[in-house]
């Protein structure tokens, strides 16, 4: 399930929401993402988030899906905000739930690091110096490419 | 066709939609670039270094030799920074 919100959630409730009535699940992994008071060292006074209405449900949809498909999971969600934001204030929510930990922790890392790539989302960080739009970071690109399918393995020539 | 830009390549180019007629001869992401390009120096300045502009049409990412029809829904914007 996934949500595209300006309002901020609760995570208590959501989880409790996404959990409520399943007894298959044996654990629930949850991500929280804040905003940070610091921007490359610099002081940040606030932030504003904006997306792509319909290209972003659909991007998220499409990763909570493959997500579903490469793991176990009972339940999945992911809530993502836009708008103007405060240092403190919550962005993100990934929630995996699953009978065993293992899919919960590795779907949930999944989630975050490929909708950090993939999904239309952009930052506008409002500093001192005045107002500045976020560069993608090559190791978001990194942590995003060790959920890539590995490819078939070649057969070694040495043996 | 519908245009979108969003983040820095709208704040370059000063709007957020253009409505384009696509000319004979133009048929791919590519032609639309080269197109808009010559729309005037903001366009010019937004869309100086491909390597930092996404492509999305219809809601899905594509590259330049992507083909376009009259109504599809083309949108360009910089690599993405959410979570």
């Amino acid at each position: 399930m996934i949500r595209v919100q300006r309002e901020d959630f609760d995570p208590g409730a959501e989880v409790a929401a996404l959990t409520r009535g399943r007894h298959d699940v044996g654990g629930v992994v949850t991500f929280v993402g804040l905003v940070r008071d610091l921007a490359e060292g610099k002081a940040l006074g606030a932030m504003t988030l904006e997306h792509y209405p319909g290209m972003t449900e659909k991007q998220l949809r499409a990763i909570d899906d493959e997500a579903n498909r490469r793991w176990p999971l009972a339940a999945s969600l992911v809530i993502h905000r836009y708008g103007r934001l405060e240092p403190g204030d919550r962005i993100v929510l990934v929630a995996t739930a699953s009978p065993h930990r293992d899919a919960a922790f590795d779907a949930c890392r999944f989630l975050i690091d490929w909708l950090k790539t993939q999904a239309p989302f952009w930052k506008l960080e409002e500093g001192e110096a005045g107002a500045k739009w976020v560069e993608a970071k090559a190791s978001d690109d990194a942590a995003a490419l060790r959920w890539q399918a590995k490819p078939a393995k070649k057969p070694d020539a040495a043996e | 066709m519908k245009v979108l830009y969003f983040a820095w390549l709208r704040t370059r180019i000063g709007h957020a939609e253009d409505t384009i007629e696509l000319p004979k001869g133009v048929e791919d992401v590519r032609g639309l670039i080269d197109l808009l390009r010559a729309q005037g120096p903001g366009y010019a300045l937004a869309l100086t270094d491909l390597a930092t502009v996404k492509v999305a049409v219809n809601h899905e990412y594509v590259g330049l030799d992507h083909k376009l029809k009259p109504s599809d829904e083309v949108a360009f914007f910089p690599p993405v920074t959410g979570g």
